[in-house]
């Protein structure tokens, strides 16, 4: 080994180990060491396969209706009065999110590996939605834990997922939120780990995960890229998208990575704001540990624990962050900010009144972002925001707070 | 010698097994845990464990979940868990005590840090369910470097590869998870455990301690007869748990079920047939 810095290429990460730097890596019990060996292996081979890729190509756009559209938000740029800003539309695809990319490949992989039932955790419902509708056709058993808290909330989408055949378990333990499903879930694999294969949602869990998910939501900046040579006949100067768990944010970052003239800002949910105890902002106000099979910034207290977030995103509503954004952070290579819960829901109104278009509460984090990025940029720059989902879940979160019962 | 070692070295001259019960720090309160400690070891454990309270204990069943619950409600910290130690240590030099946990506390404190203060406690082991010898290098340096024996899970799915590295790096005695899901499951097959002990005996000198599903004195004779050490948890915990509400019964609700199983393990391999005889119904 030289003792040289040598610039890691930023592409080709995680390392043989699943490691981005020291973050990343695989935390989990012995049991699920082989499981995810197993895994690691099907990954690698399955990746390279001509027939699975002509498999999940095909499904991309039959099924979940890609290639997005890479949309040019004329109105809203003028009256912001910077930089033009472009959004591409996740929202679009079937289910109504990015998270049907990830679901689609991980249940191609349930389906090689032999794997009949599959599990998943969900905060918002939209990753259990996602993951129940692939199990519905391609027959699978399916199982989504969920905490009792969030299925209170997402009352819509616990139906939803009953309708696709889905079971729905409300995990009552710990905070009864997001991370405590992933608990759950994790419980549930370890015990059946024969015949059960796990969708996690996002970039994070033990090694190959965060890869693998990365992997299957990259597709997202493939084709904003082509759409953005194309439609202006050079590269971005700007990427802005929200970070939960940080999928859709990757999926968009990834391609860009070695552009170095393009700049990558992650925008966390930042409640009431990053500077109280009611956030969901790790990389902007936690430190590393470990949580959930990875070494990753989280939102703990001094003696370890993880401490309960808030974010009015159920989506955005977690400890945790991918371990490559924890590494992204660290090198420089991408910014990460956050935008309050009343700045999300300023943008939310905004482009819905402005553009016409609806989006999630989790999108509209980084639309507030760029919200104050794009004017302090000039008109020729550019712009891309992902849309990751549309926002008609959470007509009831909005209505709530604004007093109006619907 | 470390006490983990002498511990199991005295108990094979005697040709005993060791008892090695659990119990979640702190719960249901922090002044409950070194006088439970104590009574435990009067009931006969060799070897204690002491769980450090996590919020998130992927890998426990309700009960221990329960525990750490019960545990952080009061506040109960990794520092606690070594000042509980300390204490322990004030009339008991003699009974190794293992800490058992997730890794986030022991990052936050920091490998150095902790493995000091560890040591000057008296701890002797440190056993966290997330952290594979995979990610463990540093761990493992530091806790040698101050005589605290790092130990290691060995489950079903592991593979003989494994077995071999993982047992090379263990120190005290490495644990072999009974059964693939979590702690307090009930599907516990003896016969299993007996093959895959004898395959990891092959790969290490090492003690071989099982657990996970071990509830009553019969399921700990029968695993004592094919391991040299048997850990119970849950079973523990839940007499823990249904004296939350009068703390004081619960030193002799725990000893009580230690002693059940000291007695069986110690009365030696279950007969064959002895269900047969004992009931009248045999062939």
């Amino acid at each position: 080994m030289s003792s040289e810095a040598v610039e890691p290429e930023l592409a080709a990460q995680p390392d043989a180990s699943g490691h981005f730097g020291v973050y990343g890596g695989r935390f989990v019990a012995e049991t699920l060491m082989e499981p995810l060996d197993e895994l690691t292996a099907a990954y690698e081979r399955l990746k390279n396969d001509a027939e699975f890729r002509a498999e999940l190509d095909k499904d991309l756009a039959d099924y979940v209706g890609r290639p997005s559209p890479l949309y040019y938000a004329e109105r809203w740029s003028r009256q912001l009065g910077g930089a033009k800003i472009y959004l591409k539309r996740e929202d679009l695809n079937h289910t109504g999110a990015h998270k049907v990319n990830n679901t689609i490949g991980q249940a191609l992989l349930a389906k090689h590996l032999g794997k009949r039932r599959i599990i998943a955790e969900t905060g918002a419902g939209q990753h259990g939605v996602a993951s129940a509708t692939v199990a519905a056709r391609l027959g699978l058993e399916c199982v989504v834990y969920m905490g009792a808290e969030d299925v209170k909330r997402q009352a819509l989408n616990v139906y939803r997922m009953k309708l696709l055949g889905a079971e729905v378990v409300a995990v009552e333990s710990g905070s009864k939120t997001l991370k405590d499903a992933l608990n759950e879930a994790m419980r549930d694999w370890v015990t059946n780990v024969d015949n059960t294969f796990y969708i996690i949602g996002t970039v994070a869990g033990p090694h190959p995960y965060p890869m693998l998910v990365r992997d299957f939501q990259a597709i997202i900046g493939r084709e904003a890229k082509q759409q953005m040579m194309q439609a202006e006949g050079r590269l971005p100067d700007a990427l802005v998208a929200c970070v939960g768990g940080g999928s859709n944010a990757i999926g968009l970052f990834h391609p860009f990575l070695e552009d170095k003239t393009v700049a990558m800002y992650g925008v966390e949910g930042g409640g009431d704001g990053v500077d109280t105890p009611r956030h969901a902002a790790p990389l902007c106000a936690g430190r590393p540990g470990v949580l959930h099979g990875n070494r990753t910034y989280l939102v703990e207290d001094d003696n370890g624990q993880i401490i309960e977030t808030h974010s009015v995103s159920a989506g955005l509503d977690y400890p945790g962050v991918g371990p490559e954004h924890a590494w992204l952070k660290d090198i420089g290579r991408a910014r990460y900010v956050a935008a309050t819960d009343d700045e999300a829901l300023t943008a939310f109104h905004d482009l819905t009144r402005i553009e016409g278009i609806m989006p999630a509460l989790e999108s509209s984090h980084a639309l507030a972002y760029a919200k104050k990025l794009a004017p302090t940029m000039g008109r020729d720059k550019l712009i891309i925001v992902n849309l990751s989902g549309r926002g008609d879940k959470d007509i009831h979160t909005v209505a709530g707070l604004e007093g109006i019962s619907v | 010698m470390s006490r983990i070692k002498g511990c199991f070295e005295a108990l094979k001259a005697e040709n005993k097994k060791a008892l090695i019960p659990f119990v979640t720090a702190g719960d249901p309160s922090p002044e409950v845990t070194v006088p439970l400690m104590h009574a435990m070891v009067e009931a006969g454990a060799d070897l204690l464990e002491l769980g450090v309270p996590f919020s998130d204990p992927m890998a426990e069943g309700p009960t221990i979940q329960k525990a750490c619950e019960r545990a952080l409600a009061h506040g109960t910290s990794l520092r606690d868990v070594l000042a509980m130690v300390s204490e322990f240590r004030q009339t008991n030099t003699t009974t190794p005590v293992v800490l058992m946990g997730y890794m986030n506390p022991v990052e936050i404190m920091g490998y150095q840090p902790f493995a000091t203060a560890a040591a000057a406690a008296g701890v002797d082991g440190l056993l966290t369910v997330d952290m594979p010898p995979e990610e463990a290098g540093d761990l493992i340096v530091a806790l040698k470097a101050v005589e605290i024996d790092p130990i290691f899970l060995l489950a079903p799915t592991t593979v003989s590869e494994r077995i071999a590295k993982i047992c090379a790096e263990a120190g005290g005695f490495v644990y072999y998870v009974s059964l693939k899901g979590v702690t307090g499951a009930a599907n516990l097959d003896v016969a299993a455990v007996e093959a895959k002990v004898a395959q990891i005996r092959r790969h290490t000198e090492v003690p071989i301690g099982v657990g996970f599903g071990i509830r009553d004195a019969e399921t700990a004779q029968r695993v004592a007869a094919v391991a040299d050490a048997v850990v119970v948890g849950s079973a523990v915990v839940n007499r823990v748990a249904e004296n939350a509400e009068s703390p004081e019964k619960i030193n002799e609700a725990v000893a009580a079920l230690l002693r059940e199983m000291r007695a069986a393990m110690d009365a030696g391999p279950p007969q064959v047939g002895w269900f047969a005889r004992l009931f009248g119904a045999g062939n």
